[in-house]
Formats: C-alpha cells, sequence, structure tokens
C-alpha cells in the first residue's frame, strides 16, 4: 500500500495531529456561528419570557427527548466505529458506521414530522400563524422564528454529516483505512459529537422553558 | 503512533450517563425550581458536553495546543454572550434623557 504520509509532514503522528487541530479550529468557528445564534434566543428570551415559555410548552418534549435519546445513541456507535478503525477492524468499522447513518436518519425523520405538525398547527411564522394563549402573537413568532433557524441549521449539519458518512463507509469498503491511517473516520466522528453537542443544548433550550408552570 | 484506544466498557458508560442526563433534564423542568430551572438545565447540558467532548471526541487523550486552542475559542463565546447581555441587562438602569 502507498505511504499515506504527505511530504510537508515528518511522521504519520504529526500529520495526524495537524489534521485534529485543524478539525478543531473548524469546529470552534461554528460553535461562534451558532453562539450568535444562541445570544439571539437569550436576549429574546429574557424580553419575552412569557410567551416564550407558552411557544417552548407548544413543542412536544416526548418526541424531543426521544430523539435527544437517538442522537446520543448515534454519538455512541460513531465512536464504537472510530474504535473500530484504529483497530483496523474493517467489518466493525463499516457495521458501526452504518448503524450511526440509520440513527442519523431516524432523527431526521422524526424532525420532519415535528416540522410537519408545526405547519398543520399554524405554528409557522407568516400570515397564518396562530399560537393560543398568547396576546402579543409576534413575540410567539420570535420564539418559532429561532426554533425552525436554530432547528434548521442544526439539521442541516445533520444532513452534510449524513453525506460524509455515507462517503466514509464507500472508502472504508474500498479498504482505505487501516490501523496506522484512519484519520478521515477520526475527523468525521469529531464532526458528528460537535452536532451532537449542539442538540445536547438546543433540546433544553427550546423544549423545556418553564414546564412546571400552570397551562 | 501512541494512541489510547478506550475499552468499550468506557464507551457504553458515557452513553448510559448521557442518556440518564437527558431523562434527569426532561423530568426536572417539570418541577418548579423557579429561576433555578434554567441553571439546571445548562449545567446538565454542560455535564453532558463534557462527557461528549473528553470522551468520545478524545479531548482528554488530545495534545496541549487542542486543547489550548479550544479553550481560546470557548473564551471568545463566552466573550460573545457576555458582552451582549452585559449590553441588553443594564439597559434601562439609569435613565437617559430625551427618551
Amino acid at each position: 500500500m502507498a505511504s499515506t504520509l504527505q511530504e510537508q509532514f515528518d511522521t504519520e503522528a504529526q500529520q495526524k495531529d495537524a489534521s485534529t487541530l485543524g478539525m478543531w479550529i473548524f469546529l470552534i468557528t461554528e460553535v461562534m456561528f451558532f453562539g450568535g445564534m444562541f445570544t439571539a434566543y437569550t436576549v429574546y428570551r429574557r424580553a419575552y419570557s412569557d410567551a416564550f415559555a407558552v411557544a417552548s410548552s407548544s413543542l412536544n418534549v416526548t418526541i424531543g427527548a426521544i430523539n435527544t435519546a437517538v442522537l446520543l445513541v448515534s454519538s455512541f456507535t460513531m465512536v464504537m466505529a472510530v474504535r473500530a478503525a484504529q483497530l483496523g477492524q474493517r467489518r466493525t468499522l463499516i457495521l458501526f458506521l452504518v448503524a450511526t447513518l440509520i440513527f442519523g436518519g431516524i432523527f431526521l425523520g422524526v424532525k420532519a414530522y415535528e416540522w410537519n405538525e408545526k405547519f398543520e398547527q399554524h405554528h409557522v411564522p407568516g400570515p397564518s400563524f396562530h399560537l393560543e394563549g398568547v396576546p402579543q402573537q409576534s413575540h410567539a413568532q420570535l420564539f418559532f422564528s429561532l426554533y425552525f433557524a436554530m432547528t434548521g441549521l442544526h439539521a442541516l449539519h445533520m444532513v452534510i454529516g449524513v453525506g460524509i458518512i455515507s462517503w466514509l463507509i464507500w472508502l472504508a469498503r474500498q479498504g482505505r483505512f487501516t490501523a496506522e491511517y484512519n484519520t478521515p473516520v477520526d475527523i468525521a466522528g469529531l464532526y458528528w459529537h460537535f452536532v451532537d453537542i449542539i442538540w445536547i443544548f438546543l433540546f433544553p433550550l427550546l423544549y423545556l422553558i418553564d414546564r412546571h408552570l400552570p397551562k | 503512533m501512541t494512541e489510547h484506544i478506550d475499552s468499550i466498557r468506557t464507551y457504553a458508560l458515557v452513553l448510559l450517563a448521557l442518556l440518564v442526563l437527558t431523562a434527569v433534564t426532561t423530568l426536572v423542568a417539570f418541577v418548579d425550581l423557579g429561576e433555578f430551572s434554567v441553571v439546571v438545565a445548562l449545567a446538565i447540558a454542560v455535564c453532558k458536553m463534557l462527557l461528549v467532548a473528553l470522551f468520545f471526541m478524545h479531548v482528554r487523550h488530545s495534545t496541549k495546543l487542542t486543547k489550548l486552542v479550544l479553550l481560546g475559542g470557548l473564551l471568545w463565546l463566552v466573550i460573545l454572550l457576555m458582552l451582549t447581555l452585559s449590553d441588553f441587562t443594564t439597559r434601562g438602569w439609569i435613565g437617559v434623557p430625551g427618551r
């Protein structure tokens, strides 16, 4: 097999460290990207806390919690795929990558179902928007604007992740990853876990605001 | 290459902890904790983030440079949040003439 070491690096270890660092720097730009939306969310939640509480409680918390669990399990299967790659186990690697793909697909399917529900209930910001129990409809619209922007961008990241994992499965089937060279699997794992972390914050912030208040 | 490979047991325990924390955060949201609801929800989210980052993203085995870059990145996020909120929370503390 041809060497996977690029000429600008001295060792495979140095090459891998550089790739990992590069990925982390990209992820930090992503943190700032989502950070802007989390900041906007915080500012408006503070300003319109009553409308946000009612709007948040209209989301289906059971589905949200189950979807969170699905995504966490997909992170587990992803880390198991990375482990299999490190050990050079090709069959196990492909198996866990396919499992990650399936769990990611389930998450997106549930998300699509939830969005569809919003359209049917007129909870999508626009002329026909209506949410029961909120005096200022525009404040509730703001919550749902943030909801769609944040879950939408998260879902977009998931779709990209699904694409990357499909590509990895294709490469793995060709036997491109070994115990010595598996950086793409490792890097894709970092991305997948990052997207998981974003959801870890989105779930309580969007679904669990003031659930204890009497409706 | 000096690569650390964690055991399946470690990963399974981390997953278990993450699922338990998800259940806890969901259930505790229905308990009236007043202002502390947000604090508890965010504290649990931060714990989950640390579990995913340290174990699944192998931060505990990563190089010092990667850790430093990560902390630097989080610092910028704190600046973004703190400066914006210090503006919005203090508006109205002092009267502005003509408004």
